[in-house]
């Protein structure tokens, strides 16, 4: 079976495209509002979801985030919990499910079982922020067993004999850290990005996403002329924690996202004229 | 024993690297410039200078002679880190890695801190070295530790509160590990205790190893022998590890690490990750973590600060596994009471952190021979735990 990962890459790169992939907390505020949200995001134009699996102590992640996490572990959410949804979720739509899982959460549900379970409820990749390429090895193996891609990041501190190893090791994608810093950071230098996405490219046939400090639809249109994807995290979660009371909360933040898509599509035909 | 950590920074299955690859370069960067330095005779005669003249080692082992008696049993000998300038331990380190810092022409340093002595230990070498210090402090630790706090202000440091999780020590240190990703390129995170992504429980040892060398010589001076015990309490555990490492090969010598049993352990509300917990990976490191079945990391409770913690050093987990150091815990209840021992006995307040290892001592000596030895590492002064102790028993300081 194809990996919808690869499969939607190999879609937008034969149209020319870019993928937006957006990213929710699972279970912020609770894991039904997930399903609704994700259905509405990907009506809004959201190529690839990642799904954040709550954490107590997520070193990698900004206030907004980390209090999107707190909000989904006080809803009850774990690990176990979202792979339960997400077959209900797959029933209903094909989009990419990627979970973005700090490595003690996973090390706890047992890497093997957790990457077989994970592909069986319908998830397609895998990144672990905590998780540089020298302690991968076991999961690695797993993943691959199991068809699951694991995805790893590159920075912007990476050196170069760091960037052309873990763009050959990488799966599904390469997930670019755009700035030195958390997630919810200000976007600072668009220059450095696109240089250092190009040595990436250099290295892989990968598409390359690029993450963090990705707020305005400026931003996306932007970065989309750069990479093969753009990920949004903290400015979606920031729409859900502000709406998280509201009745139409997947159409508000699904008006978020389409504002977004609208940019990146606008943006890259700019660039092809 | 072979040569710990390997190259990975493993101590067996435990330890390693679990950082965001932002990170990676510094890590890898910073454990060049250390083995490098480590190498360097000029290093470390440099820490040996102020190690001596500043900090005012060698520290003395003294032989508490009221309190063995009172406890009559084994001679318990203190060692006295709590005479270290800024009064704790941790200033050993925190000598070590500012020399580090000014090596690797960093300008800026940032740590965590939980009762406050490791803050105040990177405040006071930033002063002397002439660095940017920020600490990250849990606003739950600066209440407990006001005092603490305003010394690091004294000291030209800037102490921002952590208002997350527990607001203890484990937020200060992700909040501290947010901020060394962001500013990884000018700065060094000076963490304070054998925690953390390799090298840092490695270099920390390393740094805190004078403790135990230190102790050795000195008891043998004393006793024409080794000790047949080490005391120590276990918070991350790097006065333990200082102590008990230059013993570790000599088979007679046995090691107790008392670790912050809080109300109980049947309470939960502890830090006693040996009795409660199991190996997992948090803040770099895998290690034996207080936490639940999902993997989420528990609150944990001690009446001391610099001991309230989900994890410990990965070092210690190798040694409890390989059954060289036993660990135990004393309750909050346990550890004032020797608070109040010590200070009756002989005149000495000890740090809430050092009272659990004191604890420890007050069951182990009356059941041993009057000719047998107890060392136990006095790891800092209970001045900054006075107002706190205060306020737990009602008493109005009128301040």
């Amino acid at each position: 079976m194809t990996n919808r990962l690869d499969s939607t890459f190999e879609r937008l790169r034969a149209n020319r495209k870019k993928a937006l992939i957006a990213y929710v907390m699972a279970g912020d505020p609770s894991l039904p509002d997930t399903e609704a949200l994700v259905l509405e995001l990907e009506r809004a134009g959201a190529d690839i979801i990642e799904l954040g699996v709550p954490f107590s102590d997520p070193i990698a992640d900004g206030p907004v985030i980390q209090k999107a996490a707190e909000r989904a572990l006080r809803s009850g959410t774990s690990l176990r919990r979202i792979l339960t949804a997400v077959p209900a979720l797959r029933a209903k739509t094909q989009i990419p499910l990627v979970l973005m899982a700090y490595y003690n959460t996973i090390y706890a549900f047992g890497e093997s079982a957790f990457c077989r379970q994970a592909v069986e409820a319908g998830v397609d990749g895998l990144i672990v922020p905590d998780m540089p390429p020298e302690e991968a090895d076991l999961l690695e193996a797993a993943a691959s067993r199991a068809g699951l891609r694991l995805i790893f990041l590159l920075a912007p501190t990476s050196t170069p004999a760091r960037r052309a190893a873990i763009a050959r090791r990488s799966k599904g994608f390469i997930y670019y850290v755009s700035l030195t810093g958390i997630t919810g950071a200000k976007l600072a230098d668009l220059e450095e990005v696109r240089r250092n996405v190009e040595k990436i490219r250099q290295a892989t046939e990968t598409p390359v996403a690029v993450g963090f400090g990705i707020a305005t639809a400026q931003d996306v249109s932007q970065v989309a002329a750069i990479a093969d994807g753009v990920i949004v995290g903290s400015a979606i979660v920031r729409q859900i924690g502000e709406h998280q009371h509201d009745p139409h909360l997947p159409e508000r933040v699904g008006a978020f996202v389409r504002s977004l898509k609208s940019a990146m599509t606008h943006g890259q035909v700019e660039v092809r004229a | 024993m072979p040569q710990f950590p390997d190259k990975h920074g493993r101590f067996g299955k435990y330890g390693g690297r679990y950082v965001p690859e932002t990170l990676m370069p510094a890590l890898l960067e910073l454990e060049q410039a250390y083995l490098k330095a480590r190498r360097d005779r000029r290093f470390q005669a440099e820490i040996d200078h102020y190690l001596k003249f500043y900090v005012g080692r060698p520290t003395p082992l003294y032989f508490a002679e009221k309190l063995t008696r009172r406890l009559g049993g084994a001679k318990i000998y203190l060692k006295r880190e709590d005479l270290c300038h800024t009064g704790a331990h941790k200033i050993n380190n925190t000598i070590g890695q500012g020399l580090l810092t000014r090596r690797m022409k960093k300008q800026r340093v940032i740590a965590e801190t939980g009762a406050g002595q490791h803050g105040v230990a990177v405040a006071t070498v930033a002063a002397l070295f002439g660095l940017t210090c920020e600490i990250y402090m849990g606003t739950e630790d600066m209440q407990r530790q006001a005092l603490n706090v305003f010394r690091m202000r004294l000291l030209g440091a800037t102490v921002t509160g952590v208002n997350a999780g527990s607001r203890t020590l484990k937020d200060a240190i992700s909040e501290a590990m947010r901020d060394w990703t962001t500013h990884v390129r000018t700065t060094h995170y000076i963490l304070g205790s054998v925690l953390g992504a390799h090298p840092y429980p490695m270099m920390i040892r390393d740094f805190q190893s004078v403790i135990g060398r230190e102790a050795r010589r000195q008891v043998l001076a004393a006793e024409g022998r080794l000790p047949d015990c080490l005391v120590a309490c276990v918070g991350g555990g790097s006065n333990s590890l200082g102590l008990f490492h230059p013993f570790l090969k000599d088979r007679t010598v046995r090691m107790v690490g008392v670790e912050a049993g809080g109300l109980g352990i049947e309470s939960g509300k502890h830090a006693a990750r040996f009795a409660g917990g199991r190996p997992g990976v948090l803040h770099g490191t895998m290690t034996y973590l207080l936490q639940d079945d999902d993997g989420q990391i528990n609150l944990t409770h001690s009446v001391s600060a610099g001991l309230d913690y989900a994890a410990v050093g990965p070092e210690h987990s190798f040694y409890r596994d390989a059954g060289r150091i036993r660990y135990t815990s004393a309750t909050d209840e346990e550890a004032l009471a020797a608070f109040d021992l010590l200070s009756r006995e002989e005149g000495i307040v000890p740090a809430l952190e050092s009272a659990h290892a004191i604890a420890e001592v007050v069951k182990l000596a009356p059941a041993m021979k009057a000719r047998q030895v107890i060392v136990v590492n006095l790891s800092g002064r209970g001045d900054k735990d006075v107002q706190h102790v205060a306020r737990l028993r009602g008493v109005p300081l009128g301040v």
